[in-house]
């Protein structure tokens, strides 16, 4: 369960905006926490809360294959990311490095920045503490779900090689 | 219900007679790449969890290609991250500065990557390779990292939109970039989300194989998973000679099954060009007003082959690039930086006023060798033009051929051929 205020962007924003390819040859955790989104919003290492929350418009993290642009998300501070959709890419990198995600439209749409949310990312719900609304978000295989049980893909893979 | 080329690939690879849109799967991976930029963080990952086997050493690609030749000591160290990795373990497919080039322009070349494989990248775009008549995808570096180790990936089959080229271009300055600039401009930068774009039509006989690669390229640009072209005989004459195992040839049922349908009509098509900071952000050459340009930059895996070198150079020749204007020609491999020499095109582009780069992504992902000051413009080959993409927050790039991007160079603002003056 995560608690936390909203930053919102819109749609479409790229794997460039979310960590510029100029930042790309530091891949350390400091340096992805500081420069994660500074093209969109100003500052954003800076004026962000640890556990707040990103709300975004359709095709979040289109672009590049960069996992950087999860990792500067989840080492920012962020707690999870809620969208109307996400790239193909973007959406198997967050699961991938355990960046919690949730697609849902109607969530995506109205609510605002500066909202308190409480989400149940694992139930997929939504609860608009600002606005008194709830959504039910999209959840996820179980599959996908014993990936995040692991807490990444490598932890699951490795499980795996060393069963056999 | 039948299955398109993409679920047959998918399906042999999974061990399976038959899938369907929206399963899910574990495939077994042909060829797994990285590069300078993704590599690092793939391997670091495997170090976190004390595995440090790779499932098979010939079955590996790592192309330092984004940031190499290196431009920094960060960058440097990067490079030596997958080089050490690729020495320990013997990859096979490592290329060093000198016979590195583009991945996406040296993996085809080199006939590392042919049709009916599975392949997955630590590269968007990867899908280039589906011009082969291979299924291919981008990933993430965690996601490389665990098929380095177990030579499998999980994969969700896709849905596909089957892309109608019909006609003959009678437009002769297109190319393949136009054939998906178009596309793009259609349908939206998630128009493909998470599906195939396969690419069938009496036109396909007049896309090369550059151009068919060019369109593949960009298939991510959609939002798609991958873009495919069945195998043909255009294909077979590009793989003979070249991919170094055994061709397997898919093609997609009579009854399998398209979410929709897109025509593309060769005919009437006309160079295109992607405006900030979309690559869907397109308009037809001649239907916009002046926009005066600061750079010019032919290459990219996206138009960093021969024929982009060949259609570029056919209109430079013994013309000047604008004053302060800078065109920047980075050859897509060491092979097409030499074929180049031997036809006489370095000469060319550099007795017009342009530079030529050794093979690297340089200024594509605003890395280096052609950033862009604030407020500038450039015109480029390249794929995508994202707000800051070449450098900047508050530059512009804009996307089209090399033709287009040639003759632009030329004149010092967006234009056609015809612009030029003979």
């Amino acid at each position: 369960m995560y608690k936390g205020t909203v930053w919102k962007v819109g749609n479409d924003v790229d794997t460039d905006v979310i960590i510029a390819a100029r930042y790309l040859n530091d891949a350390s955790d400091e340096n992805m926490r500081k420069h994660c989104l500074e093209d969109a919003i100003p500052n954003f290492s800076q004026v962000i809360s640890a556990g707040d929350i990103l709300v975004a418009g359709k095709n979040f993290g289109c672009g590049s294959s960069r996992e950087h642009a999860p990792i500067s998300i989840k080492v920012s501070g962020v707690s999870c990311v809620i969208a109307e959709s996400f790239a193909r890419i973007f959406y198997r990198n967050a699961i991938n490095i355990g960046l919690p995600i949730i697609a849902s439209p109607e969530a995506a749409a109205e609510i605002q920045a500066g909202d308190e949310l409480e989400v149940d990312v694992e139930q997929g719900i939504i609860k608009n503490l600002t606005q008194g609304k709830a959504y039910q978000g999209e959840t996820f295989p179980p599959f996908i779900q014993e990936i995040i049980a692991a807490g990444n893909l490598l932890n699951y893979v490795k499980a795996k090689v060393e069963a056999k | 219900m039948g299955m398109t080329i993409t679920q047959k690939i998918l399906a042999a690879h999974a061990g399976l007679p038959e899938v369907k849109a929206g399963q899910l799967i574990t495939a077994k991976t042909d060829i797994v790449l990285s590069n300078d930029i993704t590599g690092p963080v793939a391997v670091r990952e495997m170090k976190k969890v004390g595995i440090t086997d790779v499932f098979d050493k010939d079955k590996i690609a790592m192309i330092p290609d984004h940031f190499s030749p290196t431009k920094d000591i960060k960058s440097a160290e990067q490079c030596k991250v997958i080089r050490d990795f690729a020495k320990e373990h013997n990859i096979k497919h490592y290329y060093e500065v000198g016979k590195m080039g583009v991945e996406h322009c040296l993996l085809p070349e080199q006939g590392i990557v042919g049709p009916g494989d599975l392949i997955i990248g630590a590269d968007s775009h990867t899908c280039t390779y589906g011009a082969l008549g291979a299924f291919a995808t981008g990933m993430g570096s965690t996601d490389i990292a665990a098929a380095m180790i177990s030579g499998e990936t999980w994969l969700r089959v896709p849905e596909a939109i089957k892309v109608i080229v019909t006609g003959k271009p009678e437009n002769s300055w297109i190319s393949g970039k136009d054939v998906i600039l178009y596309i793009i401009g259609q349908i939206g930068v998630d128009g493909a989300l998470y599906q195939s774009l396969e690419f069938v039509g009496d036109g396909v006989q007049y896309l090369s194989m550059d151009s068919r690669l060019t369109i593949c390229n960009m298939a991510i640009e959609a939002g798609a998973k991958n873009g495919i072209f069945a195998v043909d005989d255009i294909t077979r004459a590009y793989v003979k000679d070249r991919f170094q195992r055994e061709p397997v040839e898919y093609f997609s049922d009579a009854d399998a099954e398209y979410v929709r349908e897109i025509v593309v009509d060769l005919s009437t098509l006309q160079p295109q060009v992607a405006f900030p900071h979309l690559p869907s952000n397109t308009k037809e050459i001649g239907t916009f007003g002046d926009v005066a340009i600061d750079q010019v930059v032919i290459g990219s895996c996206t138009n960093g082959r021969m024929e982009d070198m060949q259609a570029a150079a056919k209109i430079l020749k013994g013309k000047k690039v604008a004053p302060y204007l800078r065109l920047i020609v980075i050859p897509g491999t060491p092979e097409v930086y030499r074929q180049c020499m031997r036809e006489g095109l370095i000469d060319i582009f550099m007795e017009a006023g342009g530079v030529v780069s050794t093979p690297t992504c340089g200024p594509c992902l605003g890395g280096y060798m052609g950033i862009l000051a604030k407020g500038e413009r450039a015109l480029a080959t390249t794929n995508r033009n994202f707000i800051g993409r070449m450098g900047d927050p508050e530059s512009e790039v804009y996307l089209c051929n090399p033709v287009i991007a040639a003759a632009s160079a030329i004149t010092g603002k967006i234009s056609a051929p015809e612009e030029v003056e003979a």
